[in-house]
């Protein structure tokens, strides 16, 4: 294993069967790595499997095969996972797409934020240096004081989101998971949780898995970048070079879809079409140049 | 071109236990034939508020305070319930956001499209099923016949939108109300909505009222774009003149908030705040508090429409002769270089 990968995800499999006759493979053997302070965007349409990967990654389903690393350990491993659950629970932490539903409605969020710490037994017998570190949290994810003892339902989307932010910082973890965490916001809200997640990015170091299906959002905040498609990887690169010198017919139809604030551009532009039934799967990522891997069906 | 639709000194409010929200205040526009104009705004500005009130559709503590809309020379906010129901998919229809929600899972798609034709229109049981069948084909739903009798289930997200589509469609209408009919589809089923609504407009001369928040699909079908902020117009220009000359620091925050694609070093300017609460607007300028470039007359007086070119106009403060200059941020000049 690669010493500078905190998470590793190995040839990852999520089958969920629906009938005798029908099985659902939501994720298909893919496997990617995310280093330290690294922002891994994975993109991809409804039904690609994306939030499948996520929630694999945070052990919420039993895998069908495959292995996830984390700092070196096997975390797929029950056996594994049991040893070290305390300490894998707070070096990884997810959001959601839906705050409302992530967040308890019958709980403050000052118990919301402190709920995580105190499953890690930090700040133990110390309430002053816990309500002190709340303080802390809420005003880097720009809420006032105020806040601690306000209920989920009387905060708007955008202020939800950003409790569940605070939430998840709180255990200073190795990696976070976020499943969408702006698709259901306002444009200027999205600006303003995009620009809050580069901020404590920088100052956390925290590994970063970011799952959304808007490209422009992933370009802005990534370092790579993987398209999913009927639970397969099919390219992976480097945010610029990805986007630069896109090399799957699915990921130039993708990019060409995108819609770009310049009517000029937009009218001119030409659009490219990608039928999904025409992939073929099998086949495997291959890696083409140091920083580029596609997936490629043997000939 | 001739003007299909006026809104004039249009206001609407909502009677409430805790008072009254001025949920759209003052809009002017008017739509041409065959023409695209976008309404932009964030979540609770009034843009589906204001296409439903149009239909009449809104719920019974909606009250029109002031102001008309027009169709065709007819003033219909003075419609009975009556002429409204010979009106809707008549003149002007709707597409709504969900198409889940729009249709009946338990009625096979031709059956709902048959239906809204025989609604308006006296013909046989054949000859409309004929009609739903170009119709189904318009709309770019392949092997029609075969698809006929399928409930909506069968259908994927994109193809449930251009039945709703079919449906709007079915009686000729002159103006078509498309409240966000690509949010909730994918980006390249979006793409290939995009261009039907585009192909359809161009053959059959029908003029959209086209509400959406996303400014990259407003640049794609919009010939002019009118930019809403808690309940009123803010500014109102062809495409070109919003996206490449726009004047309303709004505006401006709208489209630094959009990371865009084709960008390289990607600076996002969020909006700061949050939009009001419209139960009791404060006096001047709603967007103000948000507003960097607030001037001291905007927390006290409303500014009023300022007129650019003959198709811009923008409601700020900025635009009065008396006001300090300002220059646009760069961000709302060209964002791609050819």
């Amino acid at each position: 294993m690669n010493q500078t990968a905190i998470l590793e995800v190995k040839n990852l499999k999520q089958y969920f069967p629906v009938s005798k006759h029908l099985t659902v493979k939501a994720v298909d053997d893919i496997s990617f790595q995310i280093r330290k302070g690294e922002i891994f965007g994975l993109v991809g349409e409804s039904g690609s499997g994306k939030s499948t990967v996520a929630r694999s990654i945070m052990g919420l389903y039993q895998l069908t095969d495959g292995e996830v690393w984390f700092q070196g350990n096997k975390i797929s491993d029950p056996k594994v996972f049991r040893s070290n659950r305390r300490d894998i629970q707070k070096n990884m932490q997810i959001i959601f797409q839906d705050s409302a539903a992530a967040l308890n409605p019958r709980m403050t969020v000052r118990n919301i934020i402190a709920e995580p710490m105190q499953a890690c037994r930090m700040f133990v017998k110390n309430k002053e240096a816990m309500d002190a570190k709340i303080d802390k949290l809420l005003d880097q994810v720009g809420l006032a004081k105020s806040f601690r003892s306000r209920y989920p339902g009387e905060l708007s989307g955008g202020q939800r989101q950003r409790v569940a932010i605070a939430r998840s910082i709180g255990t200073n973890p190795d990696i976070i998971i976020a499943d969408e965490p702006i698709a259901s916001l306002d444009v200027s809200i999205q600006a303003q949780i995009l620009t809050l997640f580069q901020n404590l990015q920088q100052e956390y170091g925290f590994a970063f898995l970011f799952i959304a299906h808007d490209l422009s959002v992933v370009r802005f905040l990534s370092n790579t970048v993987g398209v999913m498609l009927h639970g397969k990887i099919l390219e992976m690169a480097e945010t610029e070079e990805l986007f630069q010198n896109p090399l799957h017919p699915y990921t130039k139809a993708l990019l060409s879809a995108v819609p770009v604030a310049d009517p000029i551009y937009e009218r001119s532009k030409k659009i490219l079409y990608y039928d999904p039934s025409k992939l073929s799967l099998t086949g495997s990522l291959q890696q083409l140049s140091p920083k580029h891997w596609m997936f490629c069906s043997p000939k | 071109m001739g003007t299909i639709l006026e809104v004039k000194n249009y206001s609407l409010s909502f009677d409430t236990p805790e008072g009254e929200i001025e949920a759209v205040r003052d809009v002017n526009f008017s739509l041409n034939e065959g023409e695209i104009l976008a309404i932009v705004g964030e979540s609770g500005c009034g843009k589906t508020v204001l296409c439903k009130s149009l239909l009449k559709l809104l719920p019974r503590n909606a009250r029109v305070k002031s102001g008309k809309a027009e169709l065709c020379g007819e003033n219909i906010t003075a419609f009975s319930e009556r002429r409204m129901r010979q009106l809707r998919g008549k003149q002007i229809s709707m597409v709504f956001q969900d198409p889940l929600t729009t249709l009946n899972p338990t009625i096979p798609i031709g059956k709902q499209i048959t239906e809204s034709i025989r609604q308006h229109q006296k013909i046989s049981h054949n000859k409309a099923k004929a009609h739903a069948l170009e119709l189904l084909e318009l709309v770019g739903i392949d092997h029609a016949a075969d698809r006929f009798n399928l409930q909506p289930h069968f259908f994927s997200g994109g193809m449930r939108q251009r039945c709703v589509l079919a449906i709007a469609l079915a009686s000729h209408p002159k103006v078509l109300l498309a409240d966000e009919p690509t949010t909730a589809l994918d980006v390249t089923v979006q793409a290939k909505m995009l261009d039907l609504l585009l192909s359809i407009r161009k053959r059959t001369g029908i003029a959209i009222l086209f509400v959406s928040h996303d400014l990259g699909v407003v640049a794609r079908i919009a010939d002019r774009v009118a930019v809403m902020y808690a309940g009123k117009i803010v500014e109102i220009g062809t495409a070109n003149e919003i996206f490449y000359d726009s004047r309303h620091p709004y505006t401006w925050g709208l489209l630094g908030a959009q990371p865009a694609l084709a960008m390289k070093t990607g600076e996002l300017h969020s909006i700061p705040g949050m939009p009001p609460v419209l139960l009791n607007p404060p006096p001047g300028d709603t967007f103000a508090v948000r507003n960097k470039y607030a001037l001291a007359i905007d927390y006290e007086e409303a500014p009023p429409m300022f007129q650019i070119s003959p198709t811009h106009f923008a409601a700020t403060w900025l635009l009065d002769p008396r006001a300090p200059h300002i220059d646009p941020p760069i961000f709302t000049k060209r964002r791609r270089e050819e």
